[in-house]
């Protein structure tokens, strides 16, 4: 039950996305994102949604897999497309007391629900086809620059590494402890609100005092390790750059200018 | 003796049902459990076995089958699962990590409480268990984290005996104690089971324990129930237990071997006291011990 949960799941495969440097992927989705949001017309809409489905299709994940994770933003797509469907000008549709549609309101509706769809489906093809460590590692690699502001860029990496690391860990272990009260009659499925909150005190605190004890353990093992901090620490694999990242860029680059030239000389919707 | 308490009939357990990761974790398990045995349960890692006690306390529900608890089947009306549980303690693998009250004594008292007993019920038998246990009177008012491991161990245990179940499941209650802690714990559980009648059921690794303290031993391969029988049975099938990657108790195996090699030694010895009283004459009587 509590292990279907999923966060940022990882397919593991070897499709040309997959196969991409993981610092690239994470800046063109990063772009793509910025370019959703640029594009205020339909031919330079369908350029981004094309680049999004070419995605989907060479990550070579089922589209079942996508459609779940919409699933569960769906009701953020429909509350807001719903309420900019009010905002806008242009001719009169609908008038229905102090409620009035127009046509702009119905592009905005339409838009957003495009823009909120693209994006939660190009952060999806990131997370389907990069591991957790890449991911962090990349990300490390990327915020690098930060350190001349003191960021602690190796030491937040690290965080993020680790609790991915344990997300499953700790959702094991709390379907044990779960599974061990039960077995002494703790009753979390009846009672009103407070009672229910009140029957998670048995779970909870086995689970922090596991939690704290797990952080013990894992300190020591890695200071029996030697670590110290990110300091001249090289990486058991090392993130390249292929031809195939070349390609990548340079096809997301011509349609980026594709939209940004669509958003110049053509005339923006709102 | 022979009366049946616990039974399971087809139980079958499948993880992952409709999934490509499908697999079953209990295949058609037929087993009959008698009142006030002390039943020892073997097998493999991922034999089984786990998955298979929690069916029987009601903890997982079983794909297909049944298991009938005096006659009765424990999921006739899901809503009354709670009451086979109380009926059925199990006591989990490393329980010390579900422990959580302030103080040791009320943590035995959580399973009785949610009994819905009185109050004077309850510390009577959560002090009935801790005594079971040989848990010391002063340990009670401590904290539960301030115990020793070994302490915090049998505070799990009557934390689940303070129930009263008329079925005791522990899974491996004696991993990671000392030798000398291992085997006073098996001893109390041992006396438990013979002062209280009570059905006991014993899941562990080391064959010298189940040799030591049960009556039956179950074998579960691969899902499947492979033997059922008196423990002198079951560890006279050296060969057929191997081929399941389980082994017999060394001084079984050293007393088999002696018989290969045409030594007048008993087979059957489970023990090493047991050995000791066919070895000794032997020896005796080629004048190696006075």
């Amino acid at each position: 039950m509590i292990r279907d949960i999923t966060l940022g799941q990882y397919f593991p495969g070897k499709s040309l996305v997959h196969r991409m440097d993981a610092r690239v992927k994470i800046v063109l989705t990063f772009v793509f994102i910025i370019f959703i949001f640029i594009a205020n017309n339909l031919p330079a809409m369908l350029l981004m949604v094309g680049m999004v489905l070419s995605a989907m299709l060479l990550s070579g994940i089922s589209v079942r897999q996508y459609l779940k994770s919409l699933k569960a933003v769906i009701i953020v797509v429909a509350l807001t497309s719903v309420l900019n469907l009010f905002y806008g000008s242009g001719d009169i549709l609908v008038q229905w007391g102090f409620l009035t549609i127009r046509t702009g309101g119905v592009i905005n509706c339409i838009f957003i629900a495009v823009r909120i769809i693209s994006l939660i489906l190009f952060s999806s093809v990131l997370t389907f086809t990069t591991s957790p460590t890449d991911l962090t590692d990349a990300l490390e690699r990327i915020m690098k620059p930060l350190k001349i502001f003191h960021v602690k860029v190796h030491e937040i990496a690290m965080m993020m590494t680790i609790a991915l690391r344990f997300v499953p860990t700790l959702l094991e272990e709390t379907d044990k402890i779960m599974s061990a009260q039960k077995a002494r009659g703790a009753d979390m499925e009846s009672g009103g609100a407070i009672q229910r909150a009140k029957a998670l005190i048995p779970i909870l605190i086995p689970l922090f005092v596991s939690s704290f004890r797990r952080a013990y353990e894992l300190a020591m093992a890695m200071e029996c390790r030697c670590y110290r901090g990110g300091e001249g620490r090289t990486k058991m694999k090392s993130l390249h750059m292929t031809t195939l990242d070349g390609w990548a860029i340079a096809v997301s680059s011509a349609a980026c200018v594709g939209v940004a030239l669509c958003v110049m000389l053509l005339p923006s919707l709102f | 003796m022979s009366e049946v308490i616990l039974e399971t009939k087809e139980l079958t357990y499948r993880y992952g049902v409709g999934t490509p990761l499908e697999q079953v974790a209990v295949d058609n398990v037929n087993i009959s459990i008698r009142r006030g045995e002390f039943l020892g349960v073997i097998g493999h890692t991922g034999s089984g076995k786990s998955t298979l006690i929690q069916q029987l306390n009601g903890l997982m529900r079983p794909t297909s089958g049944q298991v009938l608890l005096n006659g009765n089947d424990i999921w006739a009306e899901p809503k009354k699962i709670r009451a086979v549980r109380f009926q059925i303690g199990l006591v989990f693998q490393y329980p010390e990590y579900q422990l959580f009250e302030e103080t040791v004594f009320r943590d035995i008292c959580f399973g009785p409480r949610n009994m819905g007993l009185s109050e004077e019920e309850i510390k009577e038998r959560a002090l009935g268990a801790a005594e079971f246990v040989g848990l010391k009177t002063e340990l009670l008012e401590k904290s539960p984290f301030e115990l020793s491991g070994g302490e915090k161990r049998r505070a799990a245990i009557a934390g689940v005996v303070a129930m009263d179940p008329e079925v005791l499941i522990l899974d491996e209650p004696a991993a990671g104690l000392d030798p000398q802690g291992r085997d006073q714990l098996l001893d109390q559980i041992r006396s438990y089971h013979q002062q209280r009648g009570n059905t006991v059921l014993l899941v562990s690794h080391s064959m010298e324990d189940i040799a030591r303290v049960a009556d039956r031993a179950l074998v579960m391969n691969r899902g499947k129930a492979a033997m059922l029988d008196t423990v002198q049975q079951v560890f006279s099938r050296r060969s057929e237990l191997e081929n399941m990657g389980l082994r017999v108790p060394q001084i079984t195996k050293i007393m088999s071997l002696l018989r290969a090699k045409g030594y007048p030694v008993n087979e059957g010895a489970l023990t090493v006291d047991e050995a000791l009283r066919d070895l000794l004459p032997l020896l005796r009587e080629r004048g190696c011990v006075r």
